[in-house]
């Protein structure tokens, strides 16, 4: 039999038909919805007086626009009235065609990539889509996840499937054992920086290697997640016993009655030994560093210990202009030291860190400090009312609030800047989400992307620091 | 012609010489707020666009438009082809930045590369996306830039792009895609064609992963 890889194993389990010119129909397990790209879906249905193929696929949360304070007032306490029919018209629209939703004041309310795991909504071998480029964190379980257009959302809704061209097989392999302090987002930010925003165009990416296998699945969920952000809508990690253990208990996962069925259908959802990729890209793990983005793409990334690069040292013409233009937005000078920049907030949060693991390793670096005098605000903000909820049942709040942090409500906050939780124009922040683009965070913003532990070491230092330092790691 | 069909045009061109344009910067995020998929032109590229803040609702017809700005330049006001750089539409999978350049009215987007999602969400609303060699994008850009008024004609039956010159270029589109767009048709009328393979996948399933279905 033609060896196969893990993508070529979910593609074919989820042909519904396929076309000579190799368009196919691709059935669709799950789709979640959030309010940003659902509204459009929901009008077009009613316009063309459709319904829903088969509602209980569907799970709907709102988090881009919801409030990280005060939460009591439910929907109402959104003081944006725009944001606000945004949220309602979610909840309007879910309860008309029969979709669950996990509302504002519900625990089980989130971000949608922290919702669809950890609720088990999120299963190996599924198809998972949102209207959320982020859904290829859902990569990590072993699932075909990618984000689609408001278009497709409503394509889903009304026949469950998406009209698809296969995507190529993209390996990136990950060896050798990270060293302390570096963790999966230094992992990702050190790929993209290698491959570029554009590396993965066309490709499903299979994350592989010792690393890979090594990292909890939480961890492979931060490095899925920015997948996109190397061009490929879709991240792979293969199912092996520590995924199976995560799902295990979650409330969508198989009950008893099927759980044996399911562990032997999910297990051969990996690739085949002997499976050849279109792309295979090597990175030696032990040698990543804990890593710091200074411009304004994702794959404007360095080592902590290195410097901002010259653009006058760059051959090509469009790409040393693309420099210049980043570090006059970034107000940086070509040769100055990562640690020289300074920081004015921090946020950890959002669908690529905002799950236990990274607020562990955030508190871990906190526990006993003070948030630096020249930090204007840190924020912390927990992926899903559960992370918060297990979190406080942990003490992590504690540790946070007397350091100085605030401890908010979860939703996407400061990663986009949809509610009231914005960069100030000419601000730096260290930040845990996932783009650095201009005016990501608030117009005029300045957004460095690391991991939670590296974002927690520069709100105690007021500027880039290698965590290390505070570890008592010997470099 | 319905909403997303696209045959053939001739128009101006404006050149937008940066790569890796994102969707957050075609459509930044507060006008994601609307519920509806029109009137998002008037904040295309709004933070380049303009020297303020824009909020949703605003009547941007009085606010201080940023004159460095390429779309700003009174030679491109009429343009309908935009002309960019590589891994164009990278980022959010946003619809809503193919409905700005479609509500601003941009019909053709030609770049050496284009990000997945964004290049697939054009052809539900009538934009063709051209992904054409870096080397006839930069002849384009010269070309462009060096001659007001250029204009170049889009022919999507023949695949091909004429420039003033006559100089004939052809394109690469996906027969399906190419078809859809030409006709302007409903993709969720044709899957709904095929529902009884639906049915007979689902029915195939629910037999063998019952859990998905429990």
């Amino acid at each position: 039999m033609l060896a196969k890889t893990l993508y070529d194993k979910l593609w074919d389990a989820h042909v519904v038909r396929q076309e000579e010119d190799g368009t196919a129909l691709i059935y669709i397990d799950r789709q979640l919805l959030h309010e940003v790209t659902s509204p459009q879906a929901f009008e077009g249905l009613r316009l063309a007086k459709r319904k829903p193929w088969r509602v209980s696929a569907n799970l709907a949360t709102p988090d881009h626009n919801v409030p990280t304070t005060e939460l009591t007032g439910g929907v109402s306490s959104i003081k944006d009235p725009i944001s606000r029919i945004q949220v309602q018209t979610l909840g309007t629209n879910t309860k008309e065609f029969g979709i669950t939703e996990y509302g504002m004041g519900d625990v089980r309310q989130g971000i949608v990539h922290v919702v669809g795991p950890e609720s088990g909504a999120t299963l190996p071998g599924m198809t998972v889509v949102c209207g959320d480029s982020h859904t290829s964190t859902h990569g990590a379980l072993g699932a075909l996840a990618h984000g689609i257009g408001t278009s497709e959302v409503e394509h889903v809704l009304a026949t469950q499937c998406l009209i698809q061209k296969k995507m190529k097989n993209m390996l990136v392999r990950v060896d050798g054992v990270l060293k302390p302090g570096v963790g999966p987002k230094d992992v990702v930010l050190a790929i993209i920086g290698k491959i570029g925003t554009a590396g993965g165009n066309g490709c499903a990416i299979e994350f592989g290697g010792q690393v890979m296998r090594d990292m909890s699945v939480e961890g492979r969920m931060t490095v899925c997640n920015m997948a996109i952000e190397a061009g490929a809508r879709a991240g792979l990690v293969a199912v092996d016993d520590k995924t199976i253990d995560y799902v295990k208990g979650r409330h969508f996962a198989p009950k008893e009655e099927y759980w044996d069925a399911a562990v032997a259908y999910w297990s051969n959802f990996k690739s085949d030994l002997d499976a050849v990729f279109d792309k295979v890209i090597e990175l030696d793990g032990s040698n990543i560093e804990p890593q710091v983005s200074w411009g304004t793409s994702p794959e404007m990334v360095a080592s902590v210990n290195s410097v901002v690069p010259d653009p006058a040292k760059e051959a090509d013409p469009v790409k040393a202009g693309g420099i210049r233009r980043a570090l006059d937005y970034m107000g940086l000078k070509p040769n100055m030291a990562i640690t020289d920049i300074a920081i004015d907030y921090v946020f950890i949060g959002s669908c690529t860190n905002s799950r236990m693991e990274d607020l562990r390793a955030a508190a871990n670096i906190v526990k006993g400090r003070k948030v630096s005098p020249n930090i204007e605000q840190a924020l912390v903000v927990p992926g899903s009312g559960r992370v918060k909820q297990q979190a406080e049942a942990e003490g992590l709040d504690k540790i946070f609030i007397e350091a100085g942090f605030e401890w908010r409500n979860p939703g996407c906050s400061m990663c986009l800047a949809m509610n009231a939780d914005r960069l100030p124009p000419q601000k730096h922040c260290a930040s845990t989400s996932n783009r650095n683009f201009e005016g990501r965070q608030g117009a005029g913003g300045r957004t460095h992307l690391v991991s939670p532990q590296m974002a927690a070491a520069a709100a105690v230092a007021g500027h880039f620091v290698d965590v290390r330092e505070m570890m008592g790691v010997s470099l | 012609m319905s909403m997303n069909q696209f045959t053939k045009l001739t128009a101006i061109v404006a050149p937008l010489d940066r790569s890796n344009v994102d969707t957050d910067a075609i459509i930044p995020k507060q006008f994601l707020k609307s519920i509806k998929r029109t009137g998002f032109g008037p904040n295309l590229f709004d933070e380049w666009r303009y020297l303020d803040v824009g909020q949703p609702g605003e009547d941007s017809s009085q606010r201080p438009l940023n004159p460095d700005f390429v779309l700003n330049q009174p030679r491109y006001q009429s343009a309908k082809i935009l002309l960019a750089r590589e891994n164009f539409g990278c980022g959010s999978s946003r619809e809503h930045a193919p409905w700005a350049l479609k509500d601003y009215g941009f019909d053709v987007v030609i770049a050496p590369s284009f990000a997945d999602i964004f290049f697939n969400n054009c052809f539900k609303n009538g934009i063709l996306p051209i992904p054409l060699p870096e080397k006839q994008v930069d002849d384009l850009f010269k070309a462009v830039e060096s001659k007001e008024g250029y204009e170049l004609t889009v022919d999507l039956e023949q695949q091909q792009i004429v420039t003033p010159a006559g100089q004939v270029i052809d394109f690469e589109v996906d027969a399906f895609r190419r078809h859809c767009l030409l006709n302007g048709l409903d993709d969720i009328g044709l899957t709904l064609v095929h529902a009884e393979n639906i049915k007979a996948y689902e029915q195939k399933m629910r037999e063998k992963t019952p859990w998905l279905f429990a």
